[in-house]
């Protein structure tokens, strides 16, 4: 019966793309506010964006939205809309305090994000995007279980060029793997610093074991593009304004576009294929 | 139990290194300052309670290395240039290290459970704990495991924004 409520919520949502990593901090929350305000920029495309980050919930402050309040209707819990066609919800909105904690075992997390998915009135999507805390835990495992009530497109996968962060995100394609969730492909972030004074490129996080391009290589994986680093986007996101916007002709939103493009164009020709199977 | 009170009992100070934020350097603080302890003369432990994504041993270069077990519990991974930095990490626990560790929270419990009272750390005056982002299951057993000891207390780790 559970599954059934989960099926009917949502059966009005054409394509769902979850943003993983294993690791922290590599910029899956920021990917995932800049996808959501890339496709939305279509203003006849209705985009949710879901964040199951439960201990530390960034959406909220990156989408400008903090201090918003999640309200109750008939049809159930309505998401704070940033945009007409683009709604989210985050449990950010649901504590009385940005500063309190959610200190959760696993079967209470577990429970918030079947409520989000059960009980959230997204009304029609075309896009679901999922943001998600680092690593392949309780909150993983519950969005992928929850959501085989619908169909997941597939998971973006965010890194960083370092092997420390490799050696996390290896781990989170073998978890894709193992849950039989389709990779659209790997972005890698932070990928070189152009300096805006003297226009010298350095490595921050040097690629010692090839980045994530060798990784991808090895795993047979799409790499979707890599993003430099543009101080302009922490502070874009501090500010919880959208970076595309703020920084129409940085490097970095050039590649953030050509990235949500490809991602925009595998979920098509999912769907393409799978009406021509139906 | 005296095992338990056995095997921590030769730990004078336990240090966690926390942070709500993923990817601000906490692996990295841990085995610096547990490096520093070391150069400074202390005996040091590092345990590695990030089971989705173990970093420390690579940092210190045992990422191949496996543990034993003996009478009093784990045998910890011996690690520096002097090789005087006990080290335990569920990362020496994967058989390949690439294996995810899809585990809810129960299972992740138990064996931090077992982390903090099955490990034979000897005699050490320093014992650095790494944690994983968050404020969930690992934090919440480390410190429920570690509370009959005296915990020196925790530094937390961010980054500016």
């Amino acid at each position: 019966a559970e599954a059934a409520e989960l099926r009917a919520r949502l059966r009005a949502v054409r394509h769902t793309v979850l943003v993983l990593s294993g690791k922290g901090g590599v910029g899956k929350s920021t990917f995932s506010a800049l996808l959501a305000h890339g496709l939305a920029a279509d203003e006849t495309k209705q985009v949710a964006l879901l964040d199951i980050d439960i201990c530390g919930p960034s959406i909220p402050k990156i989408m400008g939205l903090e201090g918003e309040q999640v309200h109750q209707s008939g049809s159930g819990w309505s998401p704070v809309y940033v945009e007409e066609n683009l709604g989210v919800m985050s449990v950010g909105f649901l504590l009385s305090s940005p500063d309190d904690a959610v200190i959760w075992r696993g079967p209470k997390k577990n429970g918030l994000i079947k409520q989000f998915l059960r009980d959230v009135d997204w009304g029609e999507v075309d896009y679901l995007i999922v943001d998600t805390p680092p690593g392949t835990s309780d909150e993983h495992l519950s969005i992928v279980q929850y959501l085989s009530a619908t169909r997941i497109d597939g998971a973006v996968i965010v890194t960083t060029p370092q092997e420390v962060s490799l050696q996390d995100v290896r781990k989170e394609i073998n978890f894709c793997h193992k849950v039989k969730l389709p990779i659209i492909g790997v972005v890698e972030n932070m990928s070189g610093f152009v300096c805006p004074k003297c226009k010298n490129e350095s490595q921050i996080f040097p690629p010692t074991t090839g980045g994530a391009e060798k990784m991808c290589q090895n795993l047979s994986v799409s790499l979707l593009g890599k993003v430099p680093l543009d101080p302009q986007i922490g502070k874009s996101c501090d500010s919880g304004q959208s970076f595309l916007a703020e920084a129409p002709e940085s490097p970095a939103t050039l590649s953030y576009k050509n990235i949500i493009q490809r991602i925009q164009e595998y979920c098509e020709q999912h769907h393409l294929q799978e009406e021509k199977i139906m | 139990t005296p095992a338990e009170r056995a095997n921590l009992a030769g730990v004078r100070h336990i240090v966690l290194v926390l942070s709500g934020k993923g990817g601000v350097g906490k692996s990295t603080l841990s085995t610096e300052l547990a490096l520093a302890l070391r150069h400074a003369g202390k005996r040091v432990g590092i345990l590695d309670v990030d089971l989705c994504g173990p970093s420390i041993p690579r940092m210190l270069r045992v990422q191949d290395s496996a543990v034993h077990q003996c009478d009093s519990g784990w045998v910890p991974v011996f690690v520096g240039q002097d090789e005087a930095i006990a080290l335990m990490s569920i990362g020496f626990l994967l058989e390949r290290p690439d294996d995810a560790v899809v585990w809810r929270g129960p299972k992740k419990n138990a064996l931090i459970k077992q982390f903090v009272t099955d490990v034979a750390w000897g005699e050490l005056d320093f014992l650095i704990v790494d944690t994983p982002p968050g404020t969930s299951d690992e934090h919440i057993s480390t410190v429920e495991a570690l509370r009959p000891h005296q915990l020196l207390g925790a530094v937390l780790v961010t980054t500016p924004q």
